[in-house]
């Protein structure tokens, strides 16, 4: 599948928001975000700008964006309808928290913080299952990949969470051993992730597609154009087998094992250094995981391309 | 609505019949079908850098050329790939704003372009490639089954088909109702084993395709041309005895 880079960035950045949104529910209500008013805000406030960037940028996925509003109506069937409506709710709960911290109301902004974290995860749940729901594509209608957009939202939210609370001085050693744990996690399943769909069996064959394998072995003598087609830029897209795997090491252990340990560096060491550590973690955890995201469609295979392949 | 419809008892099933033994892959039905599309109901079919190198454009019907089997058992297939009308159409159900959907009176599969965002995601869900997305308007553009002919009272009556049947010179592709086992197109399916394609995927689609005949295999032996023909024969004698002989 060819890389949209609107909805690359798009996942990588409203994941993070999400993450960082559901971090700050969760520690709050276990009374582990610190009482100053003003962080909260500012946490509440860097996690709507990435989500809103990122649901801006994948606007611009689309050939209509005018009517995207047309896209909240199909929550029925639709995974993407449905992601619409999570990522606008989420808003509600957010913002409501922050109006609550401003008049003094902590309780409810405890409360509400705890339901936008919820919303938080039920929106990039949602996003894993447009990918996952789709059949003809074995990469992405995989078991591991919903739990592998879950814990990778979870990791750069817990990182950037607690680079923000290192750098606002307060101790960043939860979140920061959230990111280890789902650092170390996310590396592990896009390692498993990666062998398994090495060693997958392919959907169809084009004996299947055509149903000509009755005959025998069915290969492409003819293409029906000499051109390209927009199926054929679209599904079509390959990346070098070498290019694959060097940009998979690089992901793994640049994007996701070193922002790891260096948040269990920060662990034991304590002040400005380990804000500095954080906010390398972090930086190199996004970076990752736009690696990580293109990869997701670079290495995506499309079933039509048996029709003009064979394989 | 991108839910399916419910299926009744009964239930039409518009669709395409493909002969791959009698299709010559001489482009026509793509022809027709571009040419009759491109002023109908999802018209315009754009082409792009159309008289340059590169030039492409949005087509319904693609005619490949395969290779099957091996010697004298091999056969050279020309194959027709458009929309097959699925009756459990993942294309319908991912699309998030109710603009891709399936007619419950004879399900067939349409895009609404006033409703169309063109995020693509109906492309992707589709594992036959059969919908191709108008990048100057940005709405997603599919096969109609010729909505816009099948029912058109000022066409003649024997025209009410869609354009790819219409011009097939082969009689290779018929249309009809496949939901009814008696029309002709499901008798056909019945007596020459037609078949699906990609079962595995589970779409369940509405068109099938008619596997190419087996191979006659001439009967081994003297050829029949050997033999002298009257033709052959110079003497007006000798091809009067000849005559006289074989009676």
């Amino acid at each position: 599948m060819k890389p949209a880079g609107s909805i690359v960035f798009f996942t990588v950045a409203s994941g993070a928001g999400y993450g960082l949104l559901f971090w700050l529910g969760l520690l709050g209500a276990g009374g582990l975000i610190g009482g100053d008013g003003l962080f909260v805000l500012t946490v509440i406030g860097l996690a709507l700008v990435l989500i809103t960037a990122g649901l801006c940028s994948s606007l611009l996925h689309l050939g209509n964006a005018s009517r995207a509003w047309r896209a909240l109506s199909q929550w029925r069937s639709s995974w993407l309808s449905r992601e619409g409506v999570a990522a606008i709710l989420t808003y509600i709960p957010a913002i409501g928290s922050a109006l609550c911290v401003l008049t003094g109301a902590y309780g409810w902004a405890v409360l509400l913080a705890l339901v936008a974290a919820l919303c938080s995860l039920a929106t990039v749940y949602c996003t894993s299952m447009i990918y996952a729901s789709l059949k003809p594509i074995k990469e992405w209608a995989h078991p591991l990949v919903p739990a592998g957009y879950v814990i990778l939202s979870l990791f750069s939210g817990a990182a950037l969470l607690a680079t923000l609370m290192a750098l606002a001085g307060e101790d960043p050693s939860v979140p920061a051993l959230q990111a280890l744990v789902f650092g170390g996690l996310g590396a592990g399943l896009k390692w498993q992730y990666w062998r398994s769909i090495d060693t997958a069996r392919p959907l169809a064959t084009l004996g299947t597609a055509t149903g000509l394998g009755r005959i025998g072995t069915t290969r492409p003598l003819d293409p029906p154009h000499t051109q390209s087609n927009y199926i054929m830029r679209e599904m079509g897209f390959r990346v070098a087998r070498k290019h694959a795997l060097s940009l998979r090491r690089i992901t793994l252990w640049a994007g996701l094992a070193l922002p790891a340990l260096l948040a269990a560096l920060s662990l034991v060491i304590a002040g400005p250094l380990a804000a500095l550590l954080l906010l390398v973690a972090t930086l190199l955890a996004l970076a990752g995981l736009l690696l990580e995201r293109w990869l997701m469609f670079a290495e995506a295979t499309h079933t039509v391309t048996l029709f003009y392949r064979g394989t | 609505m991108t839910c399916l419809p419910e299926l009744v008892p009964g239930q039409k099933k518009l669709g395409l019949v493909i002969d791959l033994d009698t299709c010559v892959g001489c482009q026509s039905c793509a022809t027709n079908c571009k040419e009759w599309n491109t002023s109908g109901m999802s018209a315009p079919l754009p082409d792009f850098n159309a008289y340059s190198a590169g030039a492409e454009g949005v087509w319904f019907n693609r005619v490949h050329s395969y290779e099957a089997g091996e010697g004298a058992a091999g056969k050279t297939v020309h194959f027709p790939r458009s929309c097959l009308h699925c009756e459990n159409a993942a294309c319908v159900t991912v699309c998030p704003t109710g603009a891709s959907y399936k007619r419950a009176e004879d399900g067939i599969v349409l895009v609404d372009a006033d409703k169309c965002i063109g995020c693509q995601l109906c492309a992707w869900a589709c594992a036959y490639g059969a919908r191709e997305f108008d990048e100057d308007e940005g709405v997603m553009k599919k096969c109609t089954l010729c909505v816009d002919r099948i029912y058109n009272e000022n066409i003649p009556e024997a025209q009410r088909q869609p354009a790819c049947v219409n011009s097939c010179p082969t009689g290779a592709r018929h249309f009809g109702d496949l939901g009814d086992p008696d029309s002709k197109v499901s008798q056909l399916v019945a007596a020459r084993g037609g078949f699906e394609l990609m079962p595995e995927m589970d779409y369940k689609p509405v068109n099938r395709y008619l596997p190419p005949r087996a191979h006659v295999v001439p009967e081994q032996g003297k050829p029949v041309e050997d033999a002298p023909t009257p033709m052959d024969i110079k003497s007006s004698l000798l091809r009067f005895m000849d005559k006289v002989l074989t009676r």
